[in-house]
């Protein structure tokens, strides 16, 4: 994917490296949207009231949004950095996500989530580290 | 639980349809529209984040998120079977890794 990256500045890599860190804390922040949006959609929505309120409920329509964003942040990115350079960093969204959790909604944190957690981002990072042909 | 994973196999064939439909992209953008590869993959998507919002309803968010790595397994499985991509050993040990650890996080939802 990252052809490039051999006439790719030390400068252009380090702007990548930002660029995902950014794309992780945008992405994060969008899923915290997300799940608040979702959680006030009512007892039993159907499907149709759930694609409706993702345009309509402004947590949820600012949440997509946000995910777009990161979405094409990493597009950006990718253009100028190493892939398996920043698939690992990618990951921390993984931990951010975890963070925001107990940090907004509270929720309990235990050795086996954690242990969790860091064996995924762990295994993303194997997944990185594949050179595409 | 079941629908964010769903949504993460949906989500898969998003990924899966908008590679095979951006081998083919021509320079205008009514070929983008036509281009009906590009278009399932992106109508994949936007169905798998149904089903997430869907799924992410109840439960904990800490529990649920990290489901969606379950699709990077469905994509490496499309990889192999439908796009002919070797599965090497460091996507197995990847897939491996993922998998554990979403064993682990399940054991520690409440």
């Amino acid at each position: 994917m990252s052809t490039s990256s051999v006439s790719s500045t030390n400068h252009q890599q380090r702007r990548s490296f930002l660029l995902v860190v950014c794309c992780t804390i945008i992405g994060a922040a969008a899923q915290v949207l997300i799940k608040k949006g979702a959680s006030a959609l009512g007892a039993n929505p159907t499907m149709l009231q759930t694609a409706l309120a993702m345009v309509l409920t402004p947590a949820l329509f600012a949440g997509y949004s946000m995910y777009g964003i990161s979405t094409i942040l990493l597009v950006l990115a990718l253009r100028h950095g190493q892939l398996s350079l920043l698939y690992p960093v990618f990951a921390m969204t993984y931990v951010w996500v975890t963070i925001l959790s107990v940090v907004v909604f509270h929720e309990s944190m235990n050795p086996y989530k954690l242990a969790g957690i860091v064996t995924i981002v762990a295994g993303i990072a194997v997944l990185g580290r594949e050179q595409p042909a | 639980m079941a629908w964010v994973m769903g949504a993460s196999f949906f989500g898969s064939f998003g990924a899966l349809f908008l590679k095979i439909g951006a081998g083919k992209i021509q320079r205008s953008f009514a070929s983008l529209l036509t281009n009906w590869r590009l278009m399932l993959g992106i109508s994949f998507y936007l169905f798998s984040s149904v089903l997430f919002v869907f799924g992410v309803r109840k439960g904990e968010l800490s529990v649920l998120y990290p489901m969606v790595a379950l699709g990077s397994v469905w994509t490496l499985l499309w990889s192999k079977l439908i796009l002919g991509e070797p599965l090497t050993r460091p996507k197995l040990v990847a897939l491996g890794m993922i998998l554990c650890g979403m064993t682990l996080i399940g054991l520690g939802a409440r």
